[in-house]
């Protein structure tokens, strides 16, 4: 047998089904007598909804907040202090905050007649200003939620020896950088179907998550019915991103119709509303004052940070994860001894924030490696040394950083010296000096962070969040076949997690692969779990498998060892066997005698038998922390502003890797989207809160042809405190593209003294950021067209 | 995002196209279909009847006609990449870069200039070419340069009972020269800014066209007619900037853009 444990390249098992369009998707699941629902969103951004009046004679299939009885209100706890709660009606009921909006929702046989019908329903709207720019609505009188005294969800103040470490500062770098608001773009976007089932006595709903357990929670909440009789089953997913790992108001909604008319219901996403009710992520705003020495050592950092919040904070992570996030990872992988930070979360008139991959780190990152390229240029020092002299080195692991962060284990200068090598700084540099043919300038950027993942119950419990992780279990069970299932609460939609969850149970029982079925997704067939979110479900699950499958080999010894008529202590276990002196018996024998011939059992046999449920957590709650440097060329085209990859190099170590091919699969297409946010994405709005990129004509995305092929290399530097020293890596590689390339954009135009800070990159910006320089550098009397 | 509801008929000839044209007012053509469907879909069309000429056999042929090469107008983008058309070779250079190929299996020649989308290639290449629009409606047979077919943003010629039914392009001589450019932010996507220059010293023709601005392309005759004479030398940025002022309002960036795409479409021109 190939190696296929824990470090080998195996194909992914799911492949197959996906790749021949065999995979099964809740669009996919039509049940007989299935109605469709057409939602009306609100067409403003704010307003008192003063009335919704049924087209007539269809009044009994249109449903308002009024017909919504008994539903509760979706509202998150957080016990940070200033922490306002907001009221989240999933059909709006008296005002409506954001453009997109549930108020309605219609139901016909077929999509397009529940649509037709949702058109005819007319609002009666008492139109409000429109709270669009988070700096803004910090200063209006207008309220978002009456209740509340301002538009803050929350301010967060941080200091950790700011004052004695910026005293000794001899250079003061300040810069100002901000993030687009942008949508996730999974390929499949919401997607529910709820029936009721009559044998089980339960509601049934499928839909697109990646935390089905939580949304059983979720659910029962909201509807006021018992757990118990809520089944979720998130089948395959195209993608969650953060998108899906919160309770939708759809969901309720749907699942309240199957509830009430004990039929099926079907509701799916179009891309029309993903883009306007899905503009939920990565808007920050950051003033920042580095103090540093002559040699660019920063040794302390101020920090503004402004999150455009939205209209409402989510269940059960809230809103408050995202200014957490960025106060506590704005110092990245440096050294840095005095930090202060405000952070604002401020109410805006958008779809409230949710945490998209990377969680605050691309915006964090963006802005501290914009700043270091800054300090370089202001202290004349190359961006890669100025780096080198602040980030934390491997003798100082494990780390406790500005922020109490517990850093593992990692040597991050080694990433940052890898991917310099690696892109071959030397050469470009030399060919900066000499023009291009086609008049483009060359630029080289870099970027390093470090992503905590698989961060756990004090992490979060430390802001009273309403759904805190703990313990993830996972249950094994060995088939009289020989075969293995295996069951988790995580759920995987890309991650491949049918694959490696499956190469950990081989490295333990050597069990083929082939012969190992993860069963996840469903919560009438998996143990508990918070899901699949913050990096957490290799460690966690993986772990939980490990010590599942573990948990069976001292029975297989039992048995194998009756079987074979020798004492206990005399076998061994080796990959799908128990070994004896003279002889040996496979687990298929020991599962064939356990199910079927018990009289072949010991009389003392562990009547647990070959099935286990065992639960794991890392040794230290406070996260395994992945890292990577990347490095980008860039050629700037000044005439057209656009800005095209010439070599894009990722050093990554994530610790022991499962399977290098899904850490490449994970960190590509995550580097893609990080590539998305710097150049292309954006929902931009007008000043009455209308989404102006509602299609993929306005809101672009990088295609084939604007991804480069990413050059990637591994170290592993084991965590400490996890099983195999795993750590989590799903979102890395969306955290530093828009800050390296950014920073290539900047080295390119440095002749021109342009520097550009707020992301998409678009021609417009960089060309208007060009013109900007050319007008401060000379009159505009000598100026021509071209620079 | 379902469109709303609408009859469908695909008729058997021309002439039966023709009828239900003039017969149902709310009738809308469809041909591939390209930006006819996101329309219905986003319910800004709302057509009662869709008549579809895709495959109607007298819209699909490529013919010589001796000085001229005719397209018929349901031929898709997809085919004029695919065949190399010896008189014209700028066509296949345009078609080929339009969208994505899914999208060229479909869109169609009659269907880009019907729909005039002030950044869609074939007004842009069409004018530069000097090609005629081949109209057919309740009045009868229409002949209308593609320069000048476009009256605005989505807005033609046409009459409400008409549809194009080809289009005439000029062969070029050996000698000829094109050079086309686009920018697009990304593969596939309408163009911020893109210019198409023909010249043909056995024919006399010099063509210099401005694209994807808020209304129909834009003729640069004077600076096409100087570089014609002067060669190489004329392309001054101050030249072009000034041609480029002449026909478009805009702010300074899409000045810069555009005045960029018309200096790399003549530098194709002049490319070895
Ligand atoms: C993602 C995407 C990218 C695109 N990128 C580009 C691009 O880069 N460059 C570009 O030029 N185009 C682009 N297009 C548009 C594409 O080229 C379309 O094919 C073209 O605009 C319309 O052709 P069609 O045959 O699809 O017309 P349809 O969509 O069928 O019809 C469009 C309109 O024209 C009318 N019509 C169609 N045929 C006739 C006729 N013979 N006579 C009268 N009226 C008629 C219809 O009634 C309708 O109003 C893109 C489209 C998409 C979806």
């Amino acid at each position: 047998m190939k190696h296929q444990g824990i470090g080998a390249r195996v194909p992914r098992k799911e492949d197959a089904r996906f790749l021949h369009g065999r995979g099964q998707y809740v669009s996919d699941i039509i049940l007989p007598g299935q109605s469709e629902v057409a939602f009306l969103r609100s067409p403003a951004a704010h307003a008192v909804l003063r009335g919704i009046a049924k087209p007539r004679g269809l009044e009994s299939v249109v449903f308002t907040a009024a017909d919504l009885a008994g539903i509760q209100p979706i509202t998150a706890q957080c016990t940070v202090p200033g922490y306002k709660v907001s009221v989240q009606d999933p059909l709006a009921r008296g005002k409506v905050r954001y453009a997109g909006e549930l108020i309605a929702m219609a139901v016909a046989p077929s999509r397009a007649v529940a649509e037709d019908i949702a058109e005819q329903i007319v609002l009666d709207l008492d139109e409000l200003p429109a709270l669009v720019d988070a700096h803004a609505a910090r200063a209006t009188t207008t309220r978002i939620h009456e209740e509340w005294e301002d538009n803050l969800f929350l301010i967060l103040n941080y200091d950790n020896g700011f004052e004695e470490h910026a005293s000794k500062a001899s250079v003061v770098v300040e810069r100002e950088v901000s993030m687009a608001r942008q949508a996730m773009v999974p390929l499949e976007g919401k997607a529910i179907v709820a029936d009721w089932d009559f044998r089980a006595d339960q509601l049934i709903v499928y839909t697109s998550t990646q935390v089905p357990h939580v949304i059983r929670i979720g659910l029962a909440q909201s509807l006021g019915l018992e757990e118990g009789r809520i089944r979720v089953i998130a089948p395959d997913v195209g993608g969650g991103f953060g998108y899906k790992c919160v309770l939708q108001p759809e969901e309720i909604c749907v699942a309240w119709l199957a509830l009430t008319y004990k039929r099926p219901f079907r509701y799916v996403e179009d891309r029309r509303e993903h883009l306007i009710a899905g503009a939920n992520s990565r808007q920050h705003h950051y003033r920042l004052r580095a103090h540093a020495d002559e040699r660019g050592r920063l040794l302390a950092l101020d920090a503004e940070v402004t999150v455009d919040g939205g209209a409402y904070s989510n269940w059960p992570f809230t809103v408050a994860l995202e200014p957490g996030q960025a106060t506590g990872n704005l110092p990245g992988p440096y050294d840095i001894k005095g930090y202060r930070c405000k952070t604002y979360c401020v109410a805006t008139n958008k779809p409230g924030f949710l945490p998209y991959r990377g969680v605050a780190r691309t915006s964090v990152c963006f802005a501290i490696e914009l700043l270091m390229d800054a300090i370089a240029r202001k202290v004349g020092r190359e961006p890669w040394e100025v780096r080198r002299e602040n980030l934390v080195t491997a003798q100082a692991m494990p780390y406790i950083n500005v922020t109490r962060k517990h850093y593992d284990s990692g040597d991050y200068p080694k990433s940052l010296d890898t991917v310099r090598r690696e892109i071959d700084l030397d050469l470009w540099r030399a060919r900066q000096l000499r023009s291009e043919p086609d008049g483009r300038r060359i630029g080289i950027g870099f970027a390093s962070y470090c992503e905590q993942s698989a961060h756990g119950t004090s992490v979060f419990a430390a802001w009273g969040l309403p759904l805190i992780p703990g313990y993830d279990q996972a249950t094994v069970r060995l088939v009289a076949d020989g075969s293995l299932e295996v069951r988790v609460g995580v759920h995987s939609h890309g991650q491949g997690m049918e694959t490696t969850l499956a190469q950990i149970a081989h490295e333990v029982l050597g069990t083929d692969i082939a012969n190992i079925r993860v069963i996840h997704g469903d919560t009438g067939m998996t143990p508990f779990s918070t899901g699949t979110y913050a990096s957490r479900s290799i460690v966690m699950a993986g772990g939980a498998v490990a010590k599942s499958c573990e948990a069976l080999i001292p029975r297989l010894l039992a048995i194998g060892s009756h079987l074979m008529q020798c004492a206990s202590n005399t076998v061994q276990y080796m990959p799908g066997r128990v070994v004896g002196p003279q002889s040996s018996v496979s687990v298929r024998e020991i599962a064939q005698a356990w199910y079927r011939q018990p009289q072949l059992l010991p009389p003392d046999v562990d009547v647990n038998g070959l099935e286990a449920t065992i639960g794991y957590k890392p040794q230290v709650d406070t996260g395994a922390f992945s890292y990577a440097s990347h490095a980008a060329v860039v050629a700037v085209d000044v005439d057209m502003g656009s800005v095209e990859i010439l070599d894009y190099v990722i050093a990554e170590d994530c610790g022991r890797m499962v399977n290098p091919m899904v850490v490449d699969g994970q960190t590509m297409g995550g580097a893609a989207q990080g590539i998305g946010t710097a150049l292309f994405e954006e929902s931009p709005y007008d000043v009455n809160g209308q989404p102006l990129a509602s299609t993929f004509m306005d809101y672009l995305l990088p295609g084939p042809t604007e991804v480069p092929k990413f050059r990637i290399y591994h170290t592993e530097t084991l965590s400490p405190y996890t099983a195999f020293g795993i750590k989590g890596m799903g979102e890395g590689g969306a955290i530093a593209p828009p800050a390296v390339l950014f920073n290539a954009v900047n080295d390119a135009l440095r002749g021109l003294n342009v520097e550009v800070s707020e992301t998409p990159l678009t021609p417009r910006r960089l060309l208007a950021a060009i013109e900007r320089a050319s007008a401060q550098r000379a009159p505009a009397s000598v100026r021509s067209a071209r620079e | 995002m379902k469109a709303s509801a609408f009859d469908y008929v695909r008729p058997p000839d021309l002439a039966g196209v023709l009828d239900m044209l003039r017969q149902f007012s709310g009738a809308k053509l469809i041909a591939g279909g390209q930006s006819l469907l996101p329309l219905l879909n986003l319910r800004l069309a709302r057509p009662t009847l869709l008549i579809d000429i895709g495959r109607t056999e007298a819209l699909r042929a490529i013919e010589d006609r001796g000085t001229h090469v005719r397209i018929g107008a349901a031929v898709t983008h997809a085919e004029l990449e695919d065949c190399l058309i010896p008189d014209c070779p700028m066509l296949r250079t345009v078609a080929g870069g339009i969208a994505y190929r899914a999208i060229r299996n479909r869109g169609t020649v009659g269907g880009s200039l019907a729909h005039a989308d002030p950044a869609a290639d074939w007004p842009l290449a069409m004018a530069a070419l000097g090609a005629t629009v081949v109209v057919e409606g309740k009045a009868g047979h229409r002949r209308l340069p593609a320069d000048g077919f476009m009256l605005g943003a989505f807005q033609t010629r046409l009459e409400e009972d008409e549809l194009v039914v080809a289009v005439d392009v000029p062969k070029l001589s050996p000698d000829a020269r094109y050079g086309y450019y686009k920018f697009c932010r990304k593969t596939g996507e309408f163009p911020e800014a893109s210019a198409a220059a023909v010249f043909d010293p056995f024919s006399r023709t010099a063509r210099l066209y401005l694209g994807a601005l808020s209304g129909p392309p834009q003729p640069l005759h004077d600076l096409a007619a100087t570089i014609a004479r002067q060669g190489l030398a004329a392309i001054a940025d101050v030249a072009i900037a000034d041609a480029v002022d002449r026909v478009a309002a805009g702010d300074s960036i899409e000045r810069r853009m555009r005045c960029a795409a018309v200096t790399r479409a003549l530098k194709e021109v002049f490319a070895e």
